[in-house]
């Protein structure tokens, strides 16, 4: 997927000044937040199994070549292929090719966040295999021509109207009103497509590395029908979905979960060890893994940044984060959006081209407090800030700008000691002369314009504390 | 007490109320010379070769044993917690930045784990204060995130005779300050603030209180500008209404 990084404030702009996507926005908090705040505070040793969760994950990351290559033994021993892509062009070739192999012309696919990062849609398109997204919020997506808006909840973005005018124009479906019906509308049209899919594409939240188990949580089902009904499963996951046993499944189902809907369980969690066998009814007849790269490489070389693969896509940083609340999922401008997407999509993509994304927080650390493994993302994004303004790692990525520079150079020389933060104080008390009224300024110039767009600010005392304070002692 | 450039150069009242209190509740306060920022603006911008210089003449100034008492979780924040992170490649800085943490306390949190007083009452006269006092208060987020302070500054504001304390909601939710955030990206920042006024304003509160003098300017700022009628107070003042009358 093309980087739109760079486009931050136009699209974040966008978001703000549209009334639907604020309320679904807000809804976010209501819904899923409070349904995870519930969930938590409902299960016993929440705080130990995070801590549990962190040092698991930790330790597998820390040794991600050791799991990998069990798991890769293991899903081979079952019976399946698996291909290491180290790109997302390289791993979308390899699904295109196999596809074209069997003269695919259906490919149905269950939700995926790294199809986003290869853009294997189109690559299949163009390859003439048609895609069909089958996770409801993906398949309004797909028909709207457009990217998820939040890991979970891709259309969370559309309201009911929208969705209703998008079936009629597309699927020259009657206008509904009700979510059921649209529902409905959607499983008819998918219906079909299941039958005829020769390929069923879906992504993986874990890989179980001693039994090379691929493990799914779905709420609508259609994750199993694409592991079970076509010929081929092709399952694509990111490197970093490993984790070491069975024993350590529970855990992590426990507290992806109830982070991400505040369900204890997920109607369906699917496990898949290696493709049909012999004596089974049913299932695929091939069963191809591919275990993608695509620059988490970087990450797991950095150890700044390392603990940002442990992350499992539940997407409760972006419902606790008041500026996700706000700007919404594409003003990210790629895959991942929120307080994790601004850590591993600069990382992923380009991170001179994508200063916003660390910027654009207000560091209040929401989502460290909500995240099931403890990712420390404000100190991520306080490493990322350090990068771009002074290159230290990623040299490349510097991009203080000379207003920014000139402001740090004069911020230090007037707090350098006290004698220059009392001259600093007596050149604010004159500057402001003209402009404040009443002991209040309205209007600054220049960069600070951003303050009193919104807030007045105090004068600056003309007696400071440290003037008082010989009065006191 | 080491006072924060917020505290100095805007809300030096605050900096007074916080010497009144700690004096009221029997502490002996210094304030060294030479303060002037903890400098969290240069380290939250990337800037951290320019907040280096500033960060060691803290840590020069605040030498030796005795409490560091900051009004604002946010500043201590800086001191406690970034400070190591900041000279995490300096042995002789993070050996001294170690030694200060473990004294660095947010000034609610100082007079409830430290001073070990929970309720205010016995230590004043109400004489002075007026009466029934409506209150909400606002968490701010380095102070309930990087110190995990938040039943303290309830637990004064509930002890303090006369105040009664309206719950808002979402009161853990940031107010949209995030120091430079807010100049950078003001129409994100514009959209949280707003609804933290709607949600302090919805509690029917006279005044709000804060334990950080960022956030105070911030809401404080915005509700002048939209005439909201309610009032800042940080933690200190209010504390100081009740202590401070000698």
């Amino acid at each position: 997927m093309e980087a739109k990084t760079k486009n931050f404030n136009t699209a974040a702009a966008e978001a703000l000044n549209d009334p639907n996507i604020q309320a679904n926005l807000h809804g976010l908090y209501q819904g899923f937040h409070h349904a995870r705040v519930d969930a938590a505070a409902a299960t016993p040793g929440w705080e130990e199994m995070r801590e549990k969760a962190r040092e698991i994950k930790a330790h597998t990351i820390d040794n991600l070549d050791h799991y990998l290559e069990m798991a890769s033994a293991e899903v081979t021993r079952a019976g399946g292929s698996v291909y290491f892509a180290n790109t997302a062009e390289d791993a979308s070739r390899y699904v295109v090719d196999l596809a074209r192999s069997k003269g695919v012309e259906i490919a149905i696919k269950g939700k995926s966040m790294l199809s986003e990062e290869m853009g294997l849609n189109d690559r299949l398109a163009e390859n003439g295999i048609e895609p069909v997204e089958t996770d409801l919020g993906e398949y309004i997506i797909q028909l709207a021509g457009e990217t998820p808006y939040h890991i979970i909840a891709p259309a969370i973005h559309k309201t009911r109207d929208e969705v209703a005018e998008l079936f009629e124009e597309k699927l020259d479906a009657p206008r509904y009103h009700e979510i059921e019906d649209m529902a409905g509308e959607a499983r008819r049209q998918l219906r079909q497509k299941f039958i005829d899919a020769d390929m069923g594409i879906t992504g993986v939240n874990f890989l179980v590395a001693e039994t090379g188990t691929i493990v799914l949580v779905t709420n609508e089902g259609n994750g199993r029908m694409c592991t079970s009904m076509p010929r081929t499963h092709v399952a694509i996951m990111g490197m970093e979905k490993v984790i070491p046993s069975m024993d350590d499944l529970g855990i992590f189902l426990r507290l992806l979960i109830r982070s991400a809907t505040g369900q204890r369980l997920s109607s369906y969690v699917t496990t898949v060890t290696g493709p049909r066998r012999h004596d089974d009814e049913d299932g695929p007849d091939e069963l191809h893994l591919v275990v993608v790269d695509n620059g988490r490489s970087r990450l797991l070389a950095d150890p700044e940044l390392r603990e940002s693969l442990n992350c499992l896509r539940c997407g409760a940083c972006l419902n606790a984060c008041p500026v996700y609340r706000k700007v919404g999922g594409h003003a990210y401008g790629w895959v991942y959006p929120g307080p994790i997407g601004a850590v591993i999509s600069p990382m992923l993509t380009n991170l001179g081209d994508a200063k916003d994304l660390p910027h654009a927080s207000s560091l209040c650390g929401a989502c460290r407090e909500v995240c099931p493994v403890k990712i420390n993302i404000p100190r991520m994004l306080l490493y990322l800030r350090k990068e771009l303004a002074q290159g230290e790692t990623y040299p490349e990525s510097r991009r203080a700008s000379l207003v920014d520079r000139l402001l740090m150079k004069g911020w230090r020389l007037s707090i350098a000691n006290p004698i220059m933060l009392r001259l600093a104080n007596k050149a604010a008390a004159l500057a402001q002369w003209p402009l404040a009224r009443r002991r209040r300024l309205t209007w600054l110039p220049g960069p600070l314009g951003g303050w009193t767009r919104y807030r007045n600010l105090p004068a600056i005392a003309s007696r400071p504390f440290s003037k008082r304070w010989r009065k006191m002692r | 007490m080491f006072v924060t450039c917020i505290v100095d150069q805007f809300y030096p009242v605050v900096g007074e109320s916080t010497v009144r209190v700690l004096r009221r509740l029997g502490v002996d306060v210094d304030f060294p010379s030479g303060q002037t920022c903890c400098g969290q603006p240069a380290f939250n911008s990337g800037f951290w070769a320019d907040a280096k210089p500033v960060a060691r003449r803290v840590l020069k100034m605040l030498r030796g044993d005795r409490y560091v008492v900051v009004p604002s979780g946010s500043c201590a924040s800086m001191i406690r917690v970034f400070y190591p992170e900041l000279f995490h490649d300096e042995p002789g800085p993070l050996a001294e930045a170690r030694d200060l943490a473990p004294r660095v306390f947010e000034l609610s949190e100082f007079i409830v784990d430290v001073l070990g007083v929970t309720d205010i009452a016995p230590y004043g006269d109400s004489a002075g204060a007026p009466e029934s006092r409506k209150v909400t208060y606002h968490e701010a987020c380095h102070l309930r995130r990087e110190l995990g302070v938040t039943t303290q500054p309830r637990t004064l504001i509930t002890s303090a005779p006369g105040v009664e304390l309206v719950e808002a909601q979402q009161s853990d939710v940031c107010c949209g300050f995030g120091g430079s955030f807010s100049v950078r990206y003001p129409d994100i920042s514009g959209a949280m603030l707003q609804d933290k006024i709607e949600q302090l304003s919805e509690t029917g509160a006279e005044r709000f209180v804060s334990c950080d003098s960022g956030c105070i300017m911030h809401i404080a700022g915005g509700m002048e500008r939209q005439k909201v009628d309610m009032r800042p107070v940080h933690i200190a003042e209010l504390l100081d209404e009740y202590l401070g009358q000698e």
